[in-house]
């Protein structure tokens, strides 16, 4: 089968900075897919790269199949929704939703009624007098959305949508977009820098830092088996353990990785663990999120509310299933 | 407690007020901002409104009043008839005359200003974006009367232009045009389209610069988001960039436009010996010594200016200045 995406060995470089450096990506039509990474990582400009906005220094990108390179952004099916959402403000919502309708040549009333149903299925019926000006951010962000749709891409571009949206509508969002996409069966691509985002929505996950992809796979992959340290540590903050640590406990001098979850807070000087120190706790609610130090090894370890714990200062005994000991490929 | 140990009293919560009439004052003041405003705008509003709006409404009052054509005196009385000698077919051919020349000027000041508007606003960075700047407003520090001849020599059948286009054997183009009727002329310098070329160079920065303001306001994504959607370089130009940056080729108009209206060195210096309305203002109360006939005359452009500044409100053309 044929990729909706495939970049293969792709690089831009803007001067000495390489954004985006040698890059292999498949993405499958149909699916979800997000790109995770801190800022500057190099998500944005390959979101750019497939858009069209940017052209690859070197490599080659094909959209389902076909070459990509040198081809404008206007004679791409693939449309975007941009972060601070780019709606026309001089036009008002109805014709902004129609627009992508209106420049390829879609007579009028054909247009509106597509604009319509665009704006119905985006949960925005009957706002198409308005203008941009006049909405809130969820709302604009449900425009750009159904501007986008309306044209039925063949690769719908969304680059961190939700990321000015306050945390109740973010994860209404979240819901609506991942039901909107089976729905359709449009591929998605999601750039986003919000790691409880790429795994609560896509199919696969890259996760990028500087210019690379550092891991792809299904969010339980790069969540419970992280490749490298920084897969581990920007992938739900977890325990990255030194090769000697992690020799005590399974044997191999690798990397280890350990989520937070999996340690169990004991009294101190009580069976066999890890002896260390507790920091300092931090009250997050459902959990409680609590900083331990073992013999200069800053640890964290979270603990579901309501559970007992020492004072800040004591000594407890930390333990955890062997089999939740992640070991890494990188080379230690 | 090494901080109440130093401290002879604890302090107060409220400090006293500055001594005299200056702490009273800027209390007063400070509970009172309008009345700060108040005074602060009294001076430019009175210099305003009596010296500038005051003579204005004066020079306009004389366009009622007639001249006695025997004795030459003014006759203060109500009466229209100065407007009626207005509209005689030489005095409307005057006005007719400046209209489309400043229509015309705006247009080609639009043209032009636009491409280089819009570099700056979207590619020109820091030292680029310096030199543009300089480039713009360099002209406006030197004298007016300078660049116009500058610009007489220029044009004349002895100057640069004819030379340049003699060496690149293109002259046969600018006599064709010179023997065109209405536009052509002798030379250059003694033709309307002269006067044309002057105008335009002369008012061009005010036309740049409010064009430039409107397209560094629209984001750049909005050509992006225009572009994925589909729309081509010429598509997103008509939707996008000249619908956000026509209030401010309106607000650039109204300089080049009442500018031209009103100018009458250029044409007297530069073109035929047809006038402009300024030119006739000039004449009618110096020379002719027929000030109600200049009220007249400078009535006109004030009123064109009316209406085309109510039709570019409604265009949103002040939200760029």
């Amino acid at each position: 089968m044929t990729s909706a995406v495939s970049f293969q060995k792709v690089s831009r470089h803007f001067g000495s900075v390489r954004a985006v450096d040698m890059v292999d990506l498949d993405i499958v039509p149909g699916e979800f897919f997000a790109m995770l990474g801190p800022s500057g990582s190099g998500k944005t400009t390959c979101l750019r790269l497939i858009a069209g906005f940017e052209q690859p220094t070197s490599g080659s990108i094909s959209i389902f199949g076909e070459r990509a390179e040198g081809v404008p952004p206007y004679r791409r099916n693939v449309n975007t929704v941009f972060q601070d959402y780019a709606l026309f403000p001089h036009l008002n919502v109805l014709d902004n939703v129609a627009y992508g309708l209106m420049v390829k040549g879609v007579g009028k009333l054909e247009r509106q009624k597509a604009a319509e149903e665009a704006l119905s299925l985006v949960r925005l019926p009957g706002y198409g007098a308005r203008r941009p000006g006049q909405l809130s951010g969820g709302q604009r962000q449900r425009v750009a959305l159904a501007r986008a749709l309306v044209n039925q891409p063949k690769v719908l571009l969304l680059d961190e949508p939700l990321g000015a949206l306050d945390l109740k509508l973010r994860e209404n969002m979240q819901e609506e977009l991942k039901s909107l996409q089976k729905a359709l069966g449009i591929t998605f691509v999601f750039v986003t820098h919000d790691q409880g985002e790429a795994l609560s929505m896509a199919d696969r996950v890259a996760v990028f830092n500087d210019g690379r992809i550092m891991q792809i796979g299904t969010p339980e992959d790069i969540y419970q088996r992280p490749k490298t340290r920084f897969v581990a540590d920007f992938v739900g903050s977890s325990n990255v353990l030194p090769p000697d640590f992690v020799q005590r406990y399974s044997g191999q001098h690798r990397w280890g990785s350990l989520r937070p979850e999996s340690i169990r807070i004991g009294r101190a000087a009580k069976g066999d663990g890890v002896a260390a120190r507790l920091v300092s706790t931090n009250y997050l609610g459902a959990t409680t999120r609590l900083a331990l130090d073992a013999d200069g090894l800053r640890l964290h370890a979270i603990v579901p509310a309501g559970a007992k714990l020492p004072r800040e200062g004591e000594a407890v005994m930390l333990t955890f299933n062997r089999e939740h000991l992640h070991l890494m490929d990188e080379p230690a | 407690m090494t901080l109440t140990a130093t401290q002879a009293k604890p302090a107060p919560a409220l400090l006293p007020r500055a001594g005299g009439l200056r702490g009273a004052l800027s209390d007063l003041f400070w509970r009172k901002p309008k009345l700060l405003l108040l005074l602060m705008l009294l001076p430019p509003v009175l210099w305003l409104g009596i010296v500038y709006i005051g003579s204005l409404f004066a020079l306009l009052l004389q366009s009622f009043f007639s001249i006695d054509e025997f004795s030459g005196l003014i006759n203060r009385q109500f009466t229209l008839k100065t407007y009626g000698d207005l509209l005689q077919a030489a005095n409307l051919d005057i006005i007719l005359r400046t209209v489309t020349m400043a229509a015309l000027v705006t247009l080609a000041s639009a043209i032009i200003a636009f491409p280089i508007a819009y570099y700056a606003a979207r590619y020109a960075r820091g030292r680029w974006k310096a030199l543009f700047y300089l480039g713009i407003m360099l002209p406006l520090w030197s004298s007016y009367l300078v660049k116009i001849y500058a610009w007489k020599l220029i044009l004349a059948k002895e100057g640069i232009l004819t030379w340049l286009l003699a060496k690149l054997h293109l002259l046969w183009l600018l006599d064709g045009w010179l023997s065109l009727p209405i536009v052509g002329g002798n030379s250059l310098s003694v033709s309307p389209t002269g006067t044309f070329i002057v105008f335009v160079y002369v008012w061009l920065p005010f036309m740049i610069l409010p064009v430039q303001a409107a397209l560094e306001r629209v984001p750049g994504n909005l050509v992006e988001a225009s572009s994925d959607l589909g729309a081509s370089p010429g598509q997103t130009f008509r939707n996008v960039l000249f619908p956000l940056a026509l209030p401010g080729i309106v607000a650039g108009s109204i300089f080049t436009f009442s500018l031209t209206l009103g100018d009458y060195i250029i044409p007297q210096i530069i073109g035929t010996s047809r006038l402009f309305i300024g030119q006739a203002v000039y004449s009618q109360q110096g020379t002719a010594g027929n000030i109600p006939l200049a009220a007249a005359f400078t009535v006109v452009p004030i009123v064109i200016m009316g209406f085309y500044l109510w039709g570019a409100k409604r265009m949103g053309a002040f939200d760029a200045l």
